[in-house]
């Protein structure tokens, strides 16, 4: 298929001894918007980084617009990273650089465009996500969302064919979520690039988002379209669409018996 | 014969620490063989050197200055103290820049570069580690140890020897103004006598190999205890203070080490 940017095929990768991803396959294609949705610990983030290759699988293989990513040297590995770009949770801006430098920061490591048009191309990036005006900014003197936007802004600086956002939407007000949430979808439409979310805001990310993967405890637990995963019946889509507090995802830790760790078996005395 | 549980699992743990530690000073060895080896970028673009020079070099001067200058005075009382029982009170000057030049000079200052740049220097890229600023890099193609920290390296090994010079200099100075403004030692021995017993290579420049030792153990350890911590509040503050404990010791027994072979008793 020559659509699809990214093949995953048969993926296993623990860490150690404890499997984290086990058998995963999918195909993300060009222009789409994919969230990978999952409780906290299931694998999503690791799965990012394998597609990034900053970890290696286990088994099985990631392709990456044709390219078995765990197999490229170190070089090569770097040159395919520049067609691709990643946004951290809280954004991991270079907290030593201004707002400015920040998004420069990949134009001149990797480009010997001239300082003058790297200022044109900075301000046009940033002007995308609506914080031209912040340019002379220090990160420390940005809010959360704010801080977010110009990550996305740093991330499209050299124009990726791939973003992965990890949990772009925690910790944001209403009003950030949505503008990120927008932004992700425009972003993506405008540039044709393409976009994996990692979250576990099912929401706001089924209102902007092509496809969706469900992760559980390794395995892929359902996946489908937003209309599909919102009239599923399945008990772990459902439990989790809903944000249930029991269902397949137990809200105990497993335990002994209740009676037997308050030492009651005996009866009362 | 069998030897009891307990005692079987503290000879386990013994080996383990043994071992590592020896990986861990491995691990180290090999951060710092990558770091020369990507130094590449800093040296081409040396403004990121620059930029950083600032910060380990020129913030750490008022600190640097202000303790030359008590040292030195320290050095002029004592000196003049214990010299005067001798009647070879014109003799201080040579003490004081003995002292400064062979010992005091690179130690003290490398101790306090250690406290004020190295730690610095720790909490800021294991707060970068933290901050997921380095798997960024990473991410973008860009290598963290070719442009995080080879320039704090650099920056590091570069100031540390300027930053002895001035400490020793305004030592003298800090000497020159107890011994002979507030006490009356006469002037023109002091420089003189000074002149004289001091030996440009013997003194000067072992010194001077003194601080470029210091200044390469403890950029060394800061930047590799920043990149090695823990990406957690607590992971980076335990780095920071095994800097300053590491490199303290470090400079000490180091110093033991070039000292016993530049001066053999002979000087």
């Amino acid at each position: 298929m020559s659509e699809s940017l990214i093949e995953i095929e048969g993926l296993n990768f623990s860490y150690g001894q404890r499997p984290v991803l086990k058998g995963i396959d999918m195909m993300m294609g060009r222009g789409k918007v994919i969230a990978i949705m999952g409780g906290s610990g299931s694998g999503k983030t690791t799965l990012l980084r394998l597609i990034g290759g900053a970890v290696r699988p286990t088994s099985g293989y990631v392709k990456v617009a044709g390219e078995v990513v765990h197999k490229l040297k170190r070089d090569e590995l770097f040159r395919m990273r520049r067609k691709m770009s990643m946004l951290f949770q809280f954004g991991a801006l270079f907290t030593d650089l201004s707002v400015f430098d920040n998004v420069a920061f990949q134009m001149r490591e990797h480009t010997d465009l001239p300082e003058s048009m790297i200022r044109d191309l900075v301000l046009m990036k940033l002007q995308a996500v609506g914080l031209r005006g912040a340019h002379e900014l220090m990160p420390g003197q940005l809010s959360g969302g704010m801080a977010r936007r110009v990550a996305l802004a740093r991330s499209i600086a050299l124009d990726p064919l791939l973003i992965m956002y990890d949990e772009p939407f925690t910790g944001l007000d209403p009003i950030s979520l949505t503008v990120i949430g927008n932004l992700i979808r425009r972003l993506t439409d405008t540039l044709g690039m393409t976009s994996i979310i990692v979250t576990h805001d099912v929401q706001e990310s089924l209102k902007i988002v092509d496809y969706v993967y469900f992760i559980a405890d390794g395995v892929i637990a359902a996946h489908g379209t937003p209309d599909e995963v919102r009239r599923s019946v399945a008990p772990f889509v459902h439990q989790f669409v809903h944000g249930e507090e029991d269902g397949p995802v137990s809200f105990h830790y497993p335990a002994r018996p209740y009676a037997q760790d308050l030492k009651l078996e005996g009866g009362f005395a | 014969m069998v030897l009891p549980k307990r005692i079987v699992a503290g000879i386990q743990s013994v080996g383990h620490r043994v071992i590592d530690s020896i990986w861990r000073l491995g691990y180290a060895s090999r951060f710092f063989l990558l770091t020369l080896i990507k130094s590449g970028t800093s040296l081409r673009r040396f403004t990121l050197v620059i930029r950083e020079l600032y910060f380990t070099g020129v913030q750490s001067l008022i600190i640097i200055l202000m303790s030359g200058l008590f040292v030195g005075m320290v050095l002029g009382l004592q000196g003049f103290e214990t010299l005067q029982r001798y009647g070879a009170e014109s003799a201080v000057g040579t003490m004081v820049a003995l002292s400064l030049l062979r010992e005091l000079g690179p130690v003290v200052s490398a101790l306090l570069f250690a406290s004020r740049a190295g730690s610095a220097m720790t909490a800021e890229i294991g707060l970068m580690k933290a901050t997921e600023q380095l798997a960024a890099m990473e991410m973008m193609a860009v290598d963290p140890i070719a442009r995080v920290v080879a320039p704090r390296f650099w920056a590091g090994v570069i100031s540390m020897p300027l930053l002895a010079a001035l400490f020793s200099a305004i030592g003298v100075y800090g000497g020159y103004l107890v011994a002979v403004i507030l006490i009356g030692v006469d002037e023109g021995s002091f420089w003189s006598q000074m002149q004289n017993a001091v030996d440009f290579h013997y003194d000067v420049v072992n010194g001077i190999i003194k601080t470029c030792v210091f200044g390469i153990a403890v950029t060394a350890i800061a930047v590799f205890e920043g990149y090695d911590a823990a990406p957690t509040a607590e992971g980076v503050s335990g780095a920071t203070t095994r800097t300053v404990v590491t490199s303290s010791l470090a400079i000490l027994g180091l110093d033991f080490i070039l000292t016993s072979f530049m001066f053999r008793g002979m000087g």
